[in-house]
């Protein structure tokens, strides 16, 4: 164990690392399902079948990197997590209620009698809306340091408008490229109202944090971090103007680049998520406990740590396996 | 209202979550195995029915999972919000067992489960029965580290504390703790046979719907069959687990039998309405000796008494005793009734007669006894859970020094919010199973189609 130095100096790391990893995918995977879910009430009875079927086989396995998130930092970071969940329970518990409806109602929807149809519908799109506002208000208050002042509560509101907006971007990509016909050309438009409220809300962001906390400003506004850093806000300009333009010029007749807005999206995602953990490392409750002081045993973290090297690949081989399974335009979805 | 403080509301809230959450597993893990038994025979016998019977359960498994799935996700954020004293001070145990579970169990069941419900025509025959086979191995093992986590929790051993937070010594005794064999077999069991009768009462409810498909009276078969075989096994095991929580939890036992002097010669008390104020039970109908013969094999066994558990000072170290006490006896009674039913039900059956020789009245019965298993379940693990308390890890950390230091207000808000979203889901959960049911006997079946047939193809229609 102490091959690579002190165990108590890098295992937190590595944990902290896997779980920054798992709530990025976790963003991206359930983003573009849970977008599908805000963009309902804009389709019509046929066009929301063929959504569903877009992301009926995966959307399980999307929530399930939530899960392992939760459990990373309720596993590697105890001492975090009950002050971090205890800090935010009313909208946890709004986005698992969310959860909870927006996930029964790909079931329901379809075997309730037809006259239900409607209400399942419904719940399809109100728990995605729960859950994408709950996860941008969480977000908002995290960067904010978890305290419920008043400008705190606005940034939060404003933040769970601009994550909402971000899953219906990346959802409308993910339709753009699993989909065709008017679907599709609906989809794009979708893609380019949305786009104005992600451009606006990353601004918003970048500028709040680092003018809320001097430590952030310390981190990036100081030589010569600033010219090592300057890639990201640049990289995230390029991928704006990327998406702007292609969105202006699909579909195009041949499906070509039907998947750039999805992938230009992704890494917008990654981008945001880079800056982010950059400005709040080491600290995993903001400005309050590092993740050095939150972590759970060495020992406990090191048989961790065997089973998730052995198992994350594999896990993203079979996920691999399920996308290339369902891969190509979404197609009606049958048992049989 | 005084009462209504959080430790007391949590409680409720986690309570009514996992009884929620645990409906839908055991219809899960168990269902997946008929699931692959039903693919096996297709493949050995090339016999449509076992398909038309794998494509009407794998809807009832595909509704059970969806509820199974949103239910444990707000499970694992219970923990943290409701009891962060858990994680203090044992999460360098119940983390690693928990981060278990999601490697290896979720991720397989959730990323097969796609290629298992809907890849029959996109994939070759040997991937989807491979893919179902993995949604149940899958099941299988998450049933394997939650139960190893919560038997641990109930016999605790392999650690040692230090500064109020539990360290590891040894990973092989706590995984192999001693009450673990015996209570993940019973759940899987109980798993198992609550799945025979779901589906022996809704093929009993489709015969009574004129549904007299070839289909049906396979599956049916294969539901009374499974239910006899597993009813005793159950009963034996159940005695088993009884033995083996004496020997760790002897106040569980205490409160499951209201025995409160410890003595020789305890009766088995069939009926009682025990009083804890006066440490005594009222109208108690009770079999001489009983108790002793079952716990100790012998009528003048020593059996413990709850008396034992009280202080000096008058502090209550025994669980609360009514609740425990009904619990287990709803499920040794649901126990016994399943062994008549099934056991009838496969003599009258027997020589290949099949669901025509079952009389009436025994048909009736089985609607009603679907949800059998499901009471039974959820009153094991009220006795279980129960009897456990003042504990949360027995004799080392207590329910009360766990919990949270959350608003009551807010956990009675979220509570009321659950219970309403729970109540609507099951009852759409019971309707919609029994819409499925009829539309099947109307025979509204879909025509199972081959491996090939329709590949790749596009066309927007309904997905079901
Ligand atoms: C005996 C079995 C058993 C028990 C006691 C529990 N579970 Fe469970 N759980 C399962 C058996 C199961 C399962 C059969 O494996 C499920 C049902 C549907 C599914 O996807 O897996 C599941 C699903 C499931 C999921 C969703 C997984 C996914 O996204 O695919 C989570 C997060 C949990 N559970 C968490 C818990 C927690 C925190 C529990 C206790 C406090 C718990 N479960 C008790
Ligand atoms: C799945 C079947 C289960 C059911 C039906 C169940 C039911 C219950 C019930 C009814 C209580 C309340 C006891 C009381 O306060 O009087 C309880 C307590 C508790 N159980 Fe379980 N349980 C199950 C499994 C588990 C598992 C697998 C775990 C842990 C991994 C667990 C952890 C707890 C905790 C933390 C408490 C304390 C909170 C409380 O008292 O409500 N349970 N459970
Ligand atoms: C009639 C015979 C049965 C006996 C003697 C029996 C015995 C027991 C005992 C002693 C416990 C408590 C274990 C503890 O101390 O923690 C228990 C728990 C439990 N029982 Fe049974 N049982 C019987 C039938 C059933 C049936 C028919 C089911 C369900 C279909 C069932 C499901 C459960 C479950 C889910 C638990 C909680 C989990 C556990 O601790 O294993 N039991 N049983």
């Amino acid at each position: 164990m102490t091959l690579f130095g002190d165990p108590t100096i890098w295992l937190p790391l590595a944990f902290a690392a896997l779980m920054g990893f798992s709530i990025l995918v976790y963003v991206i995977l359930d983003g573009y399902d849970l977008g599908v879910g805000l963009l309902f009430p804009f389709a019509t009875p046929k066009e929301r079948d063929r959504m569903v079927a877009s992301i009926g086989p995966f959307w399980d396995a999307n929530e399930t990197w939530l899960v392992l998130a939760v459990g990373l930092l309720l596993v590697a970071f105890p001492l975090a997590h009950g002050v971090i969940l205890t800090a935010l329970y009313l909208p946890v518990a709004i986005m698992l209620i969310g959860l909870i409806l927006r996930g029964v109602s790909f079931e329901f929807r379809v075997k309730a009698p037809a006259p239900h149809k409607w209400a399942w519908n419904s719940a399809f799109f109100v728990g995605s809306l729960m859950t994408a506002a709950a996860q941008g208000w969480m977000l908002g208050l995290y960067v904010m340091g978890l305290e419920y002042t008043a400008v705190n509560v606005a940034f939060g509101a404003a933040s769970a408008v601009f994550l909402s907006l971000g899953y219906a971007l990346i959802g409308a990509a993910w339709l753009i490229l699993k989909t065709d016909g008017d679907l599709q050309r609906k989809a794009v438009a979708w893609a380019r109202r949305s786009l104005w409220g992600v451009g606006l809300g990353i601004a918003a962001i970048s500028a709040a944090t680092p003018l809320m906390s001097p430590r952030i400003w310390d981190k990036w506004f100081t030589m010569p971090e600033f010219f090592l850093l300057a890639p990201l806000p640049i990289l995230s300009v390029m991928l704006l103007a990327v998406l702007w333009f292609s969105l202006r010029r699909l579909p195009t007749a041949d499906d070509h680049f039907a998947w750039l807005p999805f992938t230009a999206t992704i890494g917008l995602m990654v981008l945001a998520f880079v800056g982010l953990a950059y400005s709040f490392y080491p600290y995993v409750v903001p400005d309050r406990m590092t993740i050095y002081e939150a972590a759970a045993a060495p020992g406990s973290l090191f048989i961790m740590l065997i089973g998730v090297l052995f198992v994350v690949p594999v896990i993203i081989a079979y996920s691999a396996l399920a996308y290339w399974v369902f891969r190509g335009k979404a197609t009606e979805l049958r048992y049989d | 209202m005084e009462f209504m403080d959080t430790l007391l509301l949590s409680r409720i809230q986690f309570a009514a979550n996992i009884s929620f959450h645990i409906l839908f597993p055991t219809v899960t893990i168990a269902l997946a195995w008929v699931l692959v038994f039903f693919k096996w025979r297709y493949n050995r016998t090339g016999d449509q029915d076992w398909m038309r019977a794998y494509f009407f359960w794998v809807k009832v498994f595909a509704l059970s999972f969806a509820l199974g799935v949103v239910s444990g996700i707000t499970m694992s954020f219970q923990f943290g919000t409701n009891w962060p004293g858990f994680m203090e001070s044992v999460g360098n145990i119940a983390g690693p067992l928990l981060a278990y579970e999601i490697i290896t169990a979720f991720f397989l069941e959730a990323v097969f489960l796609g290629i298992m419900l809907f890849g029959f025509r996109k994939v070759p025959g040997w991937l989807h029965t491979f893919a179902t086979v993995a949604v149940a191995v899958g099941t299988l093992l998450s049933a394997f580290w939650i139960l190893v986590l919560n038997s641990w929790m109930h016999t605790p051993q392999g650690f040692e504390m230090r500064d109020g937070v539990a360290h590891v010594t040894s990973w092989m005794e706590i995984v192999f703790n001693p009450s673990m064999p015996y209570r993940l077999a019973h759940m899987l069991i109980a798993s198992g046979l609550t799945v025979a009768f779901i589906i022996t009462g809704i093929s009993a409810l489709r015969w009574l719907m004129r549904d007299r498909s070839d289909e049906l009276r396979k599956t049916m078969r294969v539901g009374v069959w499974l239910a006899a075989l597993l009813i005793p096994v159950q009963i034996l095991l159940g005695d088993m687990h009884g033995l083996n929580t004496l020997e760790h939890q002897p106040a569980k036992v205490a409160a499951m039998e209201a025995n409160w002097e410890t003595g020789p010669n305890v009766p088995l008390v069939l009926f009682a309405l025990p009083d804890q104020e006066a440490r005594e039970n009222r109208f108690a109908l009770s079999i001489p000796n009983g108790a002793s013969l079952i716990l100790k094999h012998s009528t003048d066994g020593v059996v413990p008494g709850l008396n034992d558990f009280v202080t000096e000072d008058g502090q209550v170290l025994h669980p609360p005793v009514a609740p425990v006490f009904w619990a287990f006896r709803i499920m040794v009674g649901i126990g016994f009734a399943m062994l008549a039913l099934s056991w009838a039900a496969a003599f009258a059956m027997r020589r290949g007669r099949g669901i025509e020789g079952l009389p009436r009245p025994l048909i009736w019965l089985f609607v009603p006894m679907a949800l059998s298993g499901w009471v039974a379940t959820l009153a094991g693990w009220y006795t279980t859970e129960i009897g456990r308390q003042p504990w949360l890890v027995h004799g080392v950390l207590t329910t009360e020094a766990a919990v949270g230091d959350v608003p009551p207000a807010m956990v009675m808000s979220t509570l009321i919010a659950y219970l309403i979203v729970y109540a609507v889901l099951i009852v759409a959960y019971v309707a919609v199973v029994i819409y499925l049911a009829r539309k099947q006997a109307q025979g509204h079946e879909p025509e199972p189609g081959g491996n090939d047939a329709g590949r790749r193809e596009v066309n927007p229609i309904p997905a079901e």
